[in-house]
């Protein structure tokens, strides 16, 4: 599966790399060899923790390797360095601009850092500043910028003194979809000049636009090849359940517990597969999704190629939807809005963040909460839970006004936080013993519960292990048992998986769905566009207004042309985002 | 390692200075604080005692207690309250309203016609506060030996003294206590800066990602450092003119030395306190951290280890020895001789060859620590 790396044509070589932060620590790489061709676009494609950032800093020359060597054109990026630096441009996280300099700032000093000088130096600024469409900013702080022009600039300081090779570590991380495509055609026309880009993501659809991917997981390389290649061995596993009656949800879940069935999602109204072997379909009969379902093969995506080589995704049923009750409302509440927005505004001094918002979400419903960074999705879901006050409007929950009785309200909701909010010096059994019990739970019920969070999710060997030492995916798990251990009706999830491997973002959504079946109320905001599909319906938040808000399908469907008859919830997005611009 | 180039050095100095400029805090730290700080040292802390509240109790009515009485009445340096009982002055200094009592016992006039009157005065002062204790004790000792003499003119008699003390306050005649405390101030703004200020530029490039994108171009180990230094030494030097202005035409304050000297030392300082501020910069890469820490040991020492307000001879031996790898301690002790003293060249010496070495050292611990890789 690794090409040998021993092409004329490779630009980048490694061979049996490893890093090591700690002697006995895990290898951040772990024996890593494999090549990167000249003039392509090459994805470092993994969750956090994979090793991808590790790998380009190696490449980058700014970590030494513990064992391994890295050639770049040839040479040793940590020991000839000097000869190397300005024939590679490299883009860190946070795209490595100076907030408090102005644009063109930025630029001159990238450019005399690397001896860009005279007339090159003002041919490539007019050059750069044309194909980022910067060039009416130059005088604004790098710090008012936009995601999506702070990304583009930090690309600009990259390219200065014209590189061959070029590293973008995660450009796409706190982008919104339109200017993630923008870059996408800006790097296509680097390497079409034939630039060698390594372009690190933790999305597999963005990988998907890449000539070659490096699938990583655990510091190792765990397949390399064209993304058609990867694809091509999924040639016929991949499947819709189509036309289907009855719950999705529950079709879903009969079907991963199906032996034939590796892995699978909620698709709109549709339920996607994964098959254990093309060919060896599920009985159709036993998923119960109605007589006029059919089964459609629909074409892989890399994320499909990425938990077959997992080993597949989790099985249908939630451990932790089985040891929590069925959701019972007070008479008085109405189903139909156990969570409401009633014109809601908030005002950051003259920034409207949140503008006259309103929509209403049903008992055991998924809501979703879309939106570019910045848009106003964060703000509008913080005044939902009680943690920031509308300027103008009602919160409510289960028509409780949250401004009047916050604590009650309080009592009936579950949260967790986007950032990591549990206390990391504290083991995993003492935050659940400290969340339980600021939940009121004591002594009998309280060690019955805990009991199930640790069956449910699987924290037995953690049970003494400080929480700041857990494995990404473990803290997440725990986050969400200690939202949860209380028995909330309602249940608010900011960005739940980010970061995390696909297979423990299924494994979230199985615990999603499991409590939605419980007549659990979700309320999720996420910027994974598959993840959206999961929603029964979505809240598309743009500059502070809802600019749409639908079912996955109907929001899909809204955008549908001629030309493109199924647009994907990515299109959408963008289509409806630049239609509230025009 | 790429040549050191100017041009790189001259971007990074500009880079520095354009965060200087916009950072509102900085231009805080540099120019308001000081003179805050500076005015603050001068008028509202004063270590001369003006003013000490004073109990007194005289159970004497006789003339020569009266004339006692009047003698300290007239002093400037107490604000005497008349009390009319022993308890009720002792209940009043309990409550801190008075810090000492003066008690005229009623056998005074008598004692004093016997010709051998011992204990017949008694001054009770409050311990809690040494300072103004000693002062008050030596305060009413000098009155009473005012009242000796006079009461000796007045009675025609010869006073011979056996011993005739003069004493002269050499460098600072008024004693005034402004006139040390301010160049010691300027030594802590100083620290303030270099040592402060810088703990938190490197350490905001790596919190920022900056430094990682540094790092990725042709830039030096030389060029990244003294791009850190050159900025805030000129920062540091231009506090140090507002220092001199305030203390020299606001305050009144004498400066006797040399400028050129007073560059020079404040050079080396500037140097040892950037070096340290950059160190704990570089190695703790958080600015929290690293702040607490310049707090810690650049800080705290030079206000309270430097000999500014503390007298370093005064202190155990093992915090004398401490205060030796203090740039504050050098710096504060070559101001003050600047300031009242003039330039004399063998203490200045001694405090620059200190200060010279203690910015090698901190200059070069950051040097050694200074990485051009992110491991």
């Amino acid at each position: 599966m690794i090409p040998a790396p021993t092409d004329q044509d490779l630009t980048i070589e490694v061979h049996d790399l490893v890093k090591r932060f700690h002697a006995e620590g895990p290898a951040a790489l772990d024996q890593v060899s494999t090549g990167v061709a000249h003039g392509s676009i090459t994805g470092l494609v993994g969750p956090d923790g994979a090793g991808k950032t590790t790998l380009l800093r190696t490449m980058a020359g700014l970590l030494m390797p513990t064992s391994g060597t890295v050639r770049i054109l040839g040479l040793d990026p940590f020991r000839q360095g000097n000869l190397l630096r300005e024939k590679i441009g490299y883009m860190p996280q946070k795209f490595g601009l100076y907030e408090d300099l102005t644009v063109l700032e930025n630029l001159d000093l990238y450019a005399d850092l690397r001896n860009v000088t005279g007339e090159e130096r003002r041919r490539s600024f007019e050059k750069m500043l044309a194909f980022t469409d910067l060039a009416p900013f130059t005088a604004r702080f790098a710090g008012k910028l936009s995601g999506g022009m702070k990304q583009k600039l930090g690309l600009a300081c990259s390219l200065l003194g014209s590189p061959q090779v070029l590293l973008l570590d995660e450009p796409g991380v706190g982008v919104d979809p339109i200017s993630r495509r923008e870059l996408w055609r800006m790097v296509r026309e680097l390497a079409q000049g034939g630039m060698t880009v390594v372009w690190s993501t933790a999305y597999l659809d963005e990988a998907e636009l890449c000539d070659d991917v490096r699938l990583m997981n655990h510091g190792r390389v765990m397949a390399s090849g064209a993304p058609k290649t990867l694809l091509g061995l999924l040639e016929g596993r991949c499947l819709h359940v189509a036309n289907l009656a009855g719950h999705r949800r529950e079709v879903l879940r009969r079907a991963l517990n199906a032996p034939e069935v590796m892995d699978g999602t909620i698709q709109g109204a549709n339920v996607r597969l994964l098959l254990r072997e093309a060919g060896r379909r599920p009985d159709l009969a036993s998923l119960e999704a109605g007589p006029a379902a059919t089964l459609v093969e629909v074409e892989p995506h890399l994320e499909d190629a990425f938990i077959s080589l997992l080993g597949g995704g989790p099985g249908g049923d939630s451990a932790l939807s089985k040891v929590m009750p069925r959701v019972e409302l007070d008479p008085h509440t109405d189903p139909h809005a156990v969570i409401e927005a009633r014109r809601l505004s908030k005002r950051f001094g003259d920034f409207t963040a949140t503008d006259d918002v309103s929509f209403r979400v049903s008992k055991g419903e998924v809501f979703g909460l879309l939106g570019p960074n910045g848009a106003g999705k964060s703000t509008t879901f913080k005044m939902e839970c009680g943690l920031l006050k509308p300027s103008e409007g009602q919160a409510l929950v289960m028509g409780i006004d949250l401004k009047s009785s916050p604590s009650e309200a309080r009592q009936r909701l579950g949260y967790m936080a986007q950032k990591f909010s549990l206390y990391a010096q504290l083991t995993v059994m003492k935050n659940l013993v400290f969340f339980s019990g600021i939940y009121g739970l004591e002594e009998e019920r309280q060690r019955v519960k805990i009991q199930q969070m640790v069956e449910a999710f699987a924290l037995e060997p953690f049970l003494d292990t400080l929480t700041g030492e857990l494995p990404l995916g473990f803290k997440q798990r725990l986050a969400l048992a200690c939202a949860v251990m209380h028995e909330p009706q309602l249940i608010f999830l900011d960005e739940p998986t980010s970061g995390v491997d696909p297979v423990t973002r299924r494994e979230f959504w199985t615990h999603i769905n499991g409590l939605a079946q419980k007549g659990v109320t979700v309320m999720v905001t996420t910027h994974f566009m598959d993840e959206a599909e999961y929603c029964d319906r979505i809240g598309l938040i743009y500059r502070g207004r809802l600019i749409a808000l639908g079912t996955p399908d109907e929001l899909k469907q809204g955008v549908a042309t001629p030309d493109r008859p199924n647009p994907t919830m990515e299109d959408a997005f963008i289509e409806l985002v630049q239609g509230a611009d025009r | 390692m790429s040549a050191f180039a100017p041009r790189r050095l001259w971007a990074l100095c500009r880079k520095e200075s354009y965060q200087i400029v916009r950072d509102p805090s900085s231009i805080l730290v540099a120019f308001i604080l000081p003179v805050i700080l500076l005015f603050v040292m001068g008028y509202a802390i004063n270590l001369d005692a003006d003013h000490m509240r004073i109990g007194l109790l005289v159970e004497d009515p006789g003339p020569a207690a009266v004339r006692l009485e009047q003698t300290l009445c007239a002093s400037r340096y107490f604000e005497v309250h008349s009390g009319s009982s022993r308890e009720a002055l002792v209940t009043r200094m309990a409550h801190g309203e008075i810090r000492g009592i003066v008690i005229v016992r009623s056998d005074f006039t008598s004692k004093l016609k016997q010709g051998h009157g011992d204990a017949a005065v008694q001054v009770i002062t409050d311990g809690g506060e040494p300072n103004t204790a000693s002062f008050i004790a030596a305060y009413v000792q000098g009155a009473f030996d005012t009242w000796q003499r006079d009461l000796a003119v007045d009675q025609g008699l010869q006073s011979a003294p056996t011993l005739d003390l003069r004493l002269r306050t050499w460098f600072n005649p008024g004693n005034v206590s402004r006139n040390f405390l301010v160049p010691g101030s300027i030594a802590v703004v100083m620290t303030i800066i270099g040592a402060l200020l810088t703990s938190l530029v490197v350490a905001r490039e790596w919190e920022r990602g900056t430094m990682e994108a540094l790092l990725a171009t042709p830039v030096t180990k030389a060029e990244l450092l003294v791009s850190k230094v050159l900025p805030y030494y000129v920062l540091g030097m231009l506090a140090l003119i507002i220092c001199l202005g305030v203390s020299v035409f606001v305050m009144g304050i004498p400066f006797r030395g040399s400028l050129l000297a007073l560059v020079g030392i404040s050079t080396l300082f500037l140097g040892s306190a950037l070096g340290m501020g950059l160190f704990l910069s570089t190695v703790l890469r958080s600015q929290f951290n690293a702040a607490l820490a310049a707090l810690t040991s650049a800080f705290l020492p030079a206000l309270m280890l430097s000999g500014f307000v503390f007298e370093i001879d005064s202190m155990p031996k093992a915090l004398q020895f401490l205060t030796r790898i203090i740039p504050a301690r050098y710096f504060a002790s070559s101001l003050q001789t600047l300031f009242q003293a003039g330039t004399i060249g063998a203490s200045l010496w001694a405090n620059a060859l200190g200060l010279g070495l203690l910015m090698l050292f901190w200059l070069g611990l950051t040097a050694l620590k200074t990485r051009r890789t992110l491991d």
